[in-house]
């Protein structure tokens, strides 16, 4: 690897202290241990080291690529998924109106019914969000542990169903178009610096458009570095008993 | 009052004043999604003809929500001082706006009562950028707690120590290494990643003895929900310095924030009673375009008129601190870096106009079609338009609201180019320290190590 310029994506900030000459450099490191914040990271005059400066831009680039990437279809085919898509017609407008990514039209809503069981215990969405890299990192891992858990336990597991351009919202359609009991939506998260992969998962009993937002049960921050895919599958399971067992959702529910 | 014009053979009408107000503005996202925006270029145009024709009086007579069914707008029209009033009425939008660019700083001032803010926000809509940067720099505004911010020649800034979890440690942590940035002279201000009474309480104490054991002249403020802070006043012993909440710019949309006029009159009279400082200025408050639309409390207004409306719901309560935080709500309501920065010219504009100590965070989230090259160049423009303050944060990264704002760095590069400085008694302390010599930072400063040992 020596024809390789270092690799400062890999490079954890916890881990270096690039003050010049600091009073106390084991302080220094001490502090750092405390916080992810970017600290004692040194200056060039009043400006970044070029260090500093290129693994933030790294940071934000991934972290803009990831919203304005597409999930892999050929992986959502592959897991045998009905794919739909929202009133939006392009990444853009996605962007702009939330609105539109909240709804379809009637025609894709007769879709949905003709081709997906309906009634079913468990309806499972996967949704890009704001982060198509997200998906491709995670749902691989995710959907087996949950289709084979949830058939275990005796669901009726609904057709999974991909949404393209969809907010949280979707899932609210989707349930009252099929039916279904407990719906359960893996949506792509908005960023954070150097978080392009993390994902959401959004759970609600008899999901309605007609409830407020607090209906829903949240598992968030599903990624290798957070909560890994495998974990949290099993975490939502375990939340698919309970809203089952309990008939609710969100903040109705005492956890 | 006309509300038609034509302009290359063709005829614009409009509605009433609001739909003007709305046209009028520049191009923002969230004038788009709210379905109030101008169709086409030349519209808009047009909308800001027939604005600029406007008196002052029809504006002040068109508030964009009801009197009678809002409480900012009362609070607004109430205020407003009759015989200034008077004097400006019959004046033009447009005349009003070559007053503001070439009147005197003691001319303007001496009007600024009689304004509300639906003529606030139409003199922004008629001004450039540089024009809102020139009119600002005539518009200097003071506030006093326990130091004055605002004064010709200063830079302030809030220290952001934010932390995912509100560590304690990791929070003194980005303390100490702002500091020893010469930066937090504004106020030592933590968004709490939890809302409770001891954490909150425990934060206060904790800012507050690290000021106290270094001599910091500032001040000390955690940006909790507001019912959360009236309860650390009554309950507790923290001491409290600013107290702070975001506002909204009308009655349904401050709901969404679980406040209102009274309920913030009722903290208000609290916080006098109880706060830790001594200067006669002692909230601090946040607001930003397009929040109103978000929780469905824009009652068919643009986001700018609403964001004016803010600043007038602000002044009410004589803040030591009131910023914008102009790209956190994300790209719906401003698209890009062109719009944020736009957006930030206009709402520091607005609230120096409208007479309130006005800062900006300067910051875009990460599906904003923004960068840092876009954060920067707002932050040199509104340090020339004199800002009263920006944040400060490590390296600009919110690791806890996951957004990106000024860094320490910027802070210090922005006095640098414009000889600025912190608030004099907080710039003699760094001197003392050796953080700053003659406002520059010196060889020692950014060092976080240099406070080892301040909780002993």
């Amino acid at each position: 690897m020596d024809d390789m310029v270092k690799d400062i994506s890999t490079q954890e900030i916890k881990d270096t202290v690039l003050i010049d000459t600091p009073q106390n450099p084991a302080f220094c490191r001490q502090l750092k241990k405390t916080t992810n914040a970017r600290i004692c990271i040194g200056r060039a005059g009043s400006r970044f080291k070029t260090e500093t400066l290129l693994k933030f831009r790294a940071d934000h680039a991934i972290a803009m690529d990831a919203v304005w990437s597409d999930v892999d279809e050929g992986l959502i085919d592959r897991l045998g998924f009905f794919k739909v898509q929202t009133q939006v017609n392009n990444k853009e407008e996605y962007i702009r109106r939330p609105d539109l990514g909240r709804i379809f039209s009637k025609e894709t809503t007769e879709q949905i019914k003709a081709n997906c069981i309906m009634s079913p215990d468990v309806q499972l969405i996967v949704a890009d969000g704001l982060s198509g890299y997200a998906i491709d990192a995670n749902l691989e891992d995710i959907f087996g542990i949950l289709t084979d858990g949830l058939t275990a336990k005796g669901y009726k597991v609904g057709t999974p169903i991909f949404v393209k351009y969809s907010r949280v919202a979707t899932m609210d359609k989707i349930s009252e178009a099929l039916n279904a009991k407990v719906t359960i939506q893996l949506i792509g998260e908005r960023p954070g610096l150097a978080t392009g992969e993390s994902m959401s998962c959004y759970m609600a009993y008899e999901s309605s458009s007609k409830k407020p937002e607090s209906q829903r049960t949240v598992v968030s921050n599903i990624y290798r570095k957070g909560i890994p895919p495998v974990e949290a599958g099993a975490q939502i399971i375990h939340l698919t008993d309970v809203l089952m067992r309990e008939k609710k959702s969100g903040t109705e529910l005492k956890l | 009052m006309k509300l038609k014009t034509r302009l290359f053979d063709q005829t614009y009408s409009f509605r009433d004043v609001k739909d003007v107000l709305a046209k009028a503005n520049e191009e923002k996202s969230g004038d788009i999604l709210a379905g109030v925006a101008a169709q086409s270029t030349v519209e808009r145009v047009a909308a800001k003809a027939v604005l600029a024709d406007m008196t002052l009086e029809d504006l002040r007579n068109n508030p964009v929500v009801p009197y009678e069914t809002d409480d900012v707008t009362r609070a607004d029209q109430d205020a407003v001082d009759e015989k200034a009033f008077a004097k400006i009425k019959s004046l033009t939008a447009g005349s009003f706006r070559e007053f503001l660019l070439s009147a005197a700083p003691e001319e303007i001032a001496a009007v600024r009562g009689g304004l509300t803010s639906e003529i606030v926000a139409a003199a922004a809509k008629l001004m450039s950028n540089m024009d809102l940067v020139t009119a600002a720099h005539k518009l200097p505004v003071t506030a006093t707690c326990n130091t004055t911010i605002g004064l010709p020649g200063t830079l302030s800034s809030r220290l952001q120590p934010n932390h995912a979890t509100d560590d304690i440690n990791g929070i003194m942590a980005s303390v100490m290494e702002g500091v020893s940035y010469g930066v937090g002279d504004a106020v030592i201000g933590l968004n709490p990643a939890v809302d409770s009474i001891e954490s909150v309480s425990s934060i206060l104490k904790n800012f507050k003895s690290f000021m106290d054991h270094w001599q910091l002249p500032t001040q000390n403020c955690v940006l909790a929900h507001v019912t959360t802070q009236m309860k650390v006043l009554e309950q507790t012993d923290a001491p409290m310095d600013l107290m702070f909440q975001s506002l909204a710019g009308s009655e349904l949309a401050s709901r969404a924030f679980g406040i209102d006029v009274s309920l913030m009159d009722e903290a208000y009279a609290m916080m006098k009673e109880k706060k830790s400082s001594r200067g006669k200025n002692f909230m601090y408050f946040e607001t930003g375009q397009g929040s109103e639309l978000s929780s469905d409390g824009n009652h068919g207004a643009d986001q700018l008129t609403m964001e004016a409306r803010c600043y007038a719901f602000a002044k009410r309560y004589h803040p030591f601190l009131v910023n914008t935080v102009v790209g956190f709500i994300g790209p719906e309501y401003l698209y890009d870096g062109r719009q944020m920065i736009r957006a930030g010219l206009e709402d520091h504009f607005m609230g120096k106009l409208t007479g309130i100590p006005m800062g900006v965070d300067v910051c875009y989230t990460n599906h904003m079609k923004a960068d840092q090259n876009d954060l920067e160049n707002l932050a040199m423009m509104l340090t020339l338009a004199d800002c009263n303050y920006i944040m400060g944060i490590p390296a600009g990264d919110d690791v806890m609201l996951m957004y990106q704002t000024t860094s320490y760095h910027d802070v210090a590069a922005l006095r640098d180019l414009s000889s600025k400085t912190p608030i004099a008694a907080f710039a003699a302390r760094m001197q003392e320290l050796g953080i700053m010599q003659n406002g520059q930072l010196t060889a020692q400063a950014g060092d976080p190590s240099m406070f080892q040992g301040w909780e002993k």
